[in-house]
This record gives C-alpha cells, structure tokens and sequence, in this order.
C-alpha cells in the first residue's frame, strides 16, 4: 500500500492554516509535558522515593536538611520527598497507564464495533446489549470490585480500566461504522466479492479515522481523571510508585497546614498534582476541538 | 406593457472558496417578471440558478455573498432591507418551494400546523381562518381528502403530495412571488406531471408570479413564459418560452434542447437480438431471469418482486421502467446477488447462479458488475481513483502493480478521462467524471453483463447525454450486455433492445422497444408514455384529457 504522502500534506497545511492561540499553547504545554515523561530520572532532580527532609510539608524553595545542599523546588510531600520529583516520575506513570488503557480499549472497541456494524442482526443485538448492561453501571464502581478482588497491580488496573473503556469506544466506533456501511460504496465492494477484513480496514476505517482519533484524545483524558480517582481512593498506583491521583491523596493533610497556619503555600504542595491532571487534561480537550473543527469530523450524537 | 412585479439588475454573487477570495459565481444577471408571469431559470448544476432564486429573497447561502446590482420587488429594494424587514418580507410577500419537500416538513408535526405556521407566528390571520385557507389551498391544488390530508404527518402522504403541501405552504399569505426549486426533480415521471399540473393551475388562478427553476428544459416548457438560459452563472440566452425553445440563437440552447427529456423523435434503429459469434454461436441469451420473486423481511415476507421473468442478450439492452416501488432495483440486486429470492432462478449462460454474493464464484461475480445510481456515494470518498480502479483489476485478475497502472491508464481512456485522474480523489471530480469512474469500474471487471441502476437519473440532461453515448460506444466495442434501470422512459427509448415495464412488482409488458413504443399500449405503458412531456408550451393543456383516461385505466 503506498503512504498517501501528498494527502497528508495538504491534510496537514489545511490544519496549520486554522491554528489558533490557544491551540499552540495547548500544543507547546503536551510537548513538554511528553518531553519530561520520556526523560523524566534526566529531568527529575531527586529520585523517585529519595527523603530529602524530616520535616512534613516543606515550604517551597527550603532546604532538605537530610541531604545537605540539596532544595525543595516545590516544597516536600508528607515524608519529606522532592515534590517537583515525585511530579515528575507520577506524570510518567500516569500517562503512560492512561495511554495504554487507551490504546487497549480502542483495539478492543474498534474491532468489536466494527464488526457488530458489520454483521448486524442478533449478534450486534447481543453485543450492544450487554454492552448498555455494562455502562449502566457506574464505571468507578466495576474498577473498584475488580481491582479489590484481584489485586491492584499495574496489568489488572491497565486491563480493567480498558474494558471499562472498550464499551464506550464500542459505541462509537459501531455508530460511525454504521453511518458509512450503508453507502453505496461498501455495497460495490460486496457486490465484487470483497471479504469482510477488506470491508473494515480499507472501505470503512479510512473514513472514520479523524472522528476516531478524536474520540481517543478524548478517552485519553478520561483514563487520566479514572486512574487519578482510583489512585486517591487508594486503589489505583500503589506506593512507593508515584501517580498524579495518589500524591494528591498522600498530601491532602497539607490543607489543613495551609489553614492551621494560613498560608497557602501548603496548599499549593497538595493542589501541584492536581493542577497537573488538570493541565493536560484540558489541553488535550481542546485540541481534540480544534481538530474536530477544523477537519469538519463529528463524533456521532446519540452517545 | 404590464407593470413589472421583480425587477433584478446586475446581480452579481460570490463565494468565499478561501479565506479573502472570492470567486464569482453569478456574474451580472438582469431579468424582470411581470404579475402573473412564470421566469424560468435553466442551466446545468452549477450555473447558479439557485443562487440567483434565493437572491431574489435577499438571501445568500452560508459561504456566499451578494456583491453587486439590485432586487426590486414591487417598491421594495430587496437587497437594502435590514435583517428585520428582510425576515417580515420573506414568507409574505415572497416564498419558497424546495427541491426535497420531504427534507422541509419536519416530520414529527401534522402537515396543516407546518402549512399554517407562517401566517400565525406573523400574526396575520387567527388559527381558524389560516385553516380554512389552507384547506381551500388543498382544494385547488386537488389533494384527495383536503379536509383530513392536514392532520397526517409528513411520511403518511406521498412524495407528489407533499410537493403539493409545500406549495400550499409557500401559497398561505398569498405571495407576490412565488419561487419553485426544482420542485419535480425528485419525483416519479407520472406524479411530476400531476404535480405540475396542479402548480400551473395554482399560478394561473392566483395571478402569482413565479421563479421557476429546473435542469430540463421538457418541464420547464410547461409552465415557464420566459426562460433565462444560465451557465456557470452567466446569462446566455433571455427570451419569451416559445423562441427559446423553436429558434435558440445560442448553441449552448441547442444543446439543452437535444439532451432534453422527451422521447427520440425516430424509433431506434432496431437491432437483432442475437449477436452470432464464436462464443455465442448457440445464440441461447446471456443471462436469464426464470420467474423470480423476491422480498425483504424475513422470509421475503414483503414481497417486491413477484415471478418476473426477463432476458438479455450478448451487446444489448434491455430496459426496465418503472415508478418507484416498482421493484426494478430489486430485481438488479437479485441478479447481482447482493438479495436472494424465494422462488425462481437466474442463469448465466445456461448455468444457474447462487443465490448470495459469498456462493457465486469469482468468475461469476466478475461477469456480472453492478452500476450504482449515485456515484457520489458509490465511490469511496477516502480512495484514490487508482485505488478504486485498481482494486477489482487485482481481485479479479491477480494483477502486478504494473499491470494494474498500465490498465487503468487504459480504462480512463475508454471512459474518455485523462490518466492523470488516476491520482485525484471523487470529490476532485464533477458529477459526471465521477459518473464515468462509476462506469469504469464495472468495466475493469471485464463483465458480460452491467447493471446500470438510474445511472443517468441525478445527472444533468446535457452529461446524462454523454454518459448514454459513452455507454453505446462501449457496447459496440466490448458487447457487453446491459440491464438498464430508470424510471425515464425517454431515456430508456433511446438506449434499449427490448423493454420491459414494471408496476407493483410484476412486469406489465415487455417486448422490444419497437413493440412497447407503438400503440396498441398496455394501460400502464399508456399512463407512462403520456407523461413524458413534448417540447411545445401547449402541452401541458393538451394531455389532460388523454392521461385521465389512461390513469383511470392504469388504476382499474
């Protein structure tokens, strides 16, 4: 198959004519934040686990007296650990969950969905039903019980969160299929005799990529805010890994620092992580509009 | 001289194709209509004529900007009215009839509380004197039922009648002007004749002035008192009906009036059925449907189809006609396999071919290639013309990469594209390239037979002319068999061997094209051929009489 180079050139100028503001700095802040993910023991000052201070909660820019000469940037967490370090090594483990969650539930919800939009009839009925059965329960829920039952390693989070996630992707996936299988062009490749992996991957996939990939900007974001949650109900990343959810639950007592000796600089230890979450997660959200505006793709409405 | 009711001078329209440019697409057009006058817009898509009716309301499509000249209807400047005023003018004093009525009602409201809306939100009649008004509208417009037809929805009436409730809705506040988009495009040969029977009569008695805008020059006849000729939004010829249409000063008129919908003046030529050769020197037909029914559901439990039988032979056409629900379409999709039937059979050279599409044989699917209507959409948007042609050469045939680019090189040519069209996508293509591609193809499949379903039917006369001639050159050098589906029996007349009508499922007659088209008709035949309009202003005036005949029979 050749690589359709020009397409995705002019695909691309169509693109970079539309930036916007907003969308370069939502586009500078991902990069640096995969920079210091892929490079993060380059980047982080301190190790992951490394007491820098005996003290709980150290003020931004205090020295870690139990390692001489050493500074707290972003002030120390409830052990006395590097905050700017732990952000660090946390980013990486939970964007790299995040991320393959992502990809996991879309393999498995792509391919699903595709095919119950091919086949239609009961086997479609079955699947989308238990399918509604699944998200009619509350997602945070099923984590919760599984990973309470199975024990909360990286492989039954990843794996978890993924099927959760797989049933939306379904969705998504079986109704822009849908929209395109009924055209007249899936009926000519029919009609020549085409098998069905023909119908998917080159009749079908090709126009739902931009929708598709915007859907996975967006489910992106969604694994981000899930592993984060279960993380700060302490069943998510477990100790002594670091994880954006899990610092903000380990440093939650810094609040009541911030209020005991009213200054917010306390506050800001445990809120730092959280700013984090909230920075990429919002970034990626508007790009995803971005993209869908400028390419003109919707994602379907009835979801 | 009658006062004149809408004046437009020197309207000039552009749109925006980039950002900050601006490409002309109606460029200086002047025409005026007297009260009570009908001005017809003609040209092929994108000649502006709908740019130009909608202009008329002070309107301009999103993307679009008027640029230059003046509407003046009545007293009213059209072009210089604030946002307001254009809102309180649009509806009263000018309103519009669209293309697709079905794509206008909103289907989830009874039809009257839509017709009616206009004068109610406006506050120019009470909601019982807007029905009564909207009942006598019914009336004249001779829908059945008119005192109950208001309190169904959209989808319980049919397509003609709902054509008609639109223009009863355009009619409500009495419009000074009237404007008609293509309002009988989407409409079956019969019903578009009824439906513009039932506008002229409404035009006639309301004293309105009307915009009316078609492709066809054979409908626009009818009803128009002057044409304006467009193409690529420049005026080409203006004048009253009766000159455009018997002494055309411009060539491009001639060409509209050739490719217009109305039957050959001469029968074709007759041809023999059977093509002696090598291969066919048994001389049995191609392929032979053996009374086939067929239906959708489970079980076929509607049925479409019932026992119809048809022939067609090596190198020629056979037609089948029908309205809408007719079943030819059906019948295509049970000969290609892409629908199993429940009784009967199909055979290919004598031998039988299965019923789905995964237990024919490649060889058999390659000789059998399908023709949609729509090439827009039968053309994968996302693939390369190279792809879309290369794809069935290497399926059926195995080819090498090589191979694949010299044939395509070939088959463009055939279809009378140049090469490098190989490399662009459909939307870089107009409809009838993209019409063409759609032809190629079936043809990279080197088939016996094409199917070719309203191939011709969403295209303009004057390209749906070269498509057909493309087809019968074709047909001469490859001797391919077609089986061509439309519901035009104008069209049908010029390309096919035999015919075959079809009404309700059955075949109601068939036989050659000689045959069909010389009287004594089938009732049916009768009704159909009565609807293909003459090119004369007259005669629309002249077939009532005729087609009650030989609706009342066709009914019986």
């Amino acid at each position: 198959m050749t690589v359709p180079v020009a397409e995705l050139r002019s695909l691309l100028r169509e693109l970079l004519s539309e930036l916007t503001p907003t969308v370069v700095i939502c586009a500078l802040i991902l990069a640096c934040v995969i920079l210091v993910v892929l490079f993060a023991p380059l980047i982080a000052p301190y190790g992951e686990g490394e007491i820098l201070t005996n003290d709980s909660f150290a003020l931004q820019g205090s020295e870690g007296k139990a390692r001489p000469g050493s500074t707290l940037l972003l002030g120390g967490d409830f052990l006395g650990r590097d905050i700017l370090s732990r952000l660090v090594y946390g980013a990486r483990v939970t964007l790299s969950v995040a991320l393959a969650i992502s990809l996991l539930a879309f393999l498995l919800g792509t391919t699903v969905g595709f095919l119950a939009a091919a086949i239609r009839g009961r086997a479609d009925a079955v699947l989308s039903r238990i399918v509604d059965a699944l998200i009619s329960f509350p997602s945070i829920m099923i984590a919760l019980i599984v990973v309470t039952s199975l024990g909360s390693t990286f492989t039954v989070l990843i794996i978890t969160v993924a099927l959760i996630d797989a049933t939306r992707v379904f969705r998504v996936a079986r109704a822009l299929a849908m929209n395109i299988i009924v055209q007249d062009y899936i009926e000519a490749a029919r009609v020549r005799g085409e098998g069905l992996g023909w119908v998917m991957w080159q009749e079908v996939l090709p126009n739902v990529l931009g929708p598709l990939a915007a859907e996975f900007g967006i489910r992106f974001t969604y694994a981000i805010l899930f592993i984060s949650a279960l993380s700060f109900l302490g069943l998510g990343v477990q100790p002594p890994h670091s994880d954006l959810g899990l610092m903000v639950k380990e440093n939650i007592q810094a609040l009541l620092y911030a209020s005991a000796y009213d200054d917010l600089r306390y506050a800001l230890i445990c809120i730092s992580p959280a700013l984090c979450i909230a920075t990429v997660t919002i970034s990626v959200n508007l790009i995803v509009d971005w993209f869908l505006k400028s390419t003109g793709a919707s994602l379907p409405e009835e979801l | 001289m009658a006062d004149k009711l809408l004046e437009v001078r020197d309207l000039c329209v552009a749109a925006h194709v980039q950002k900050n440019v601006l490409t002309p697409i109606v460029k200086k057009v002047s025409f005026s209509i007297e009260t009570g006058k009908v001005v017809a817009l003609i040209g092929e898509s994108g000649s502006g004529k709908t740019t130009i009716s909608l202009a008329c309301m002070g309107y301009a499509r999103p993307g679009c900007t008027i640029t230059g000249g003046g509407v003046k209807l009545d007293d009213i400047e059209v072009l210089k009215l604030g946002f307001l005023e254009r809102r309180r003018f649009r509806g009263t004093d000018v309103s519009y009839v669209a293309q697709s009525a079905a794509a206008s009602f909103n289907a989830a409201l009874t039809i009257t509380r839509q017709v009616i809306e206009t004068p109610l939100i406006k506050n120019l009649m009470s909601a019982n004197e807007a029905m009564e008004k909207a009942v006598s509208l019914y009336h004249e417009l001779d829908l059945p039922e008119p005192e109950a037809i208001g309190r169904r929805y959209p989808h319980q009436v049919s397509g003609g009648q709902l054509q008609r409730l639109m223009a009863a809705m355009a009619m409500i506040c009495d419009p000074k002007l009237l404007i008609l988009d293509e309002p009988t495009t989407a409409l079956d040969v019969t019903t578009q004749i009824e439906v513009l029977q039932a506008f002229k009569k409404l035009i006639r008695d309301k004293h309105t002035s009307a915009i009316y805008v078609s492709h066809d020059l054979a409908v626009v006849a009818q009803v128009a008192d002057d044409i304006l000729v467009l193409k690529d939004g420049v005026m080409i010829e203006y004048g009253p009906a009766e000159q455009i249409i018997n002494e055309p000063s411009q060539d491009y008129t001639r060409e509209l009036i050739s490719a217009a919908h109305i039957m050959p003046k001469s029968m074709p030529k007759p041809r023999p059925l059977i093509i002696q050769t090598a291969q066919n020197a048994t001389a049995q037909p191609l392929l032979v449907v053996d009374g086939v029914t067929a239906g959708y559901g489970q079980n076929h439990q509607y049925l479409a189809l019932h026992s119809v039988s048809v022939e067609a032979h090596v190198g020629r056409t056979i037609g089948i006609i029908g309205e809408s629900g007719s079943g030819k379409t059906t019948l295509g999709r049970v000969i290609s396999g892409l629908m199993g039937s429940k009784q009967g059979e199909v055979r290919l050279d004598g031998i039988p071919l299965a019923d789905s599409i995964a237990r024919r044989s490649r060889a058999e699917l390659r000789s059998v290639q399908f023709a949609f209507q729509m090439a827009d959409v039968a053309l994968n948007p996302r693939h390369r013309i190279r792809k879309i042609l290369g794809r069935p050469l290497k399926f059926y045939f195995n080819m090498s990469e090589g191979e694949v680019g010299h044939r395509i090189d070939e088959i463009l040519d055939t279809v009378e594209l140049p090469s490098y069209f190989a490399n662009r996508f459909p939307r870089e293509l107009s409809g009838g390239e993209r019409q063409r591609i759609n032809l190629a193809r079936s043809l990279t499949a080197e088939p016996k037979l094409i199917i070719c379903d309203e191939i011709t039917s969403a295209l303009d006369t004057i390209v749906a002319e070269a498509i057909l001639k493309l087809l019968r050159e074709l047909q001469e050098r490859l001797k391919v068999a077609y089986v061509f589906i439309s519901h035009d029996l104008s069209t049908i007349a010029k390309v096919a061997d035999t015919i075959a009508v079809m009404r309700r499922g059955k075949i109601v007659e068939y036989g050659s094209t000689v045959e069909i088209l010389t009287p004594p008709h089938h009732r049916y035949t009768e009704l159909l051929l009565s609807s293909v309009p003459d090119l004369r202003t007259d005669w629309l005036d002249t077939i009532e009489t005729r087609r009650a005949a030989a609706r009342i029979a066709a009914a019986g």
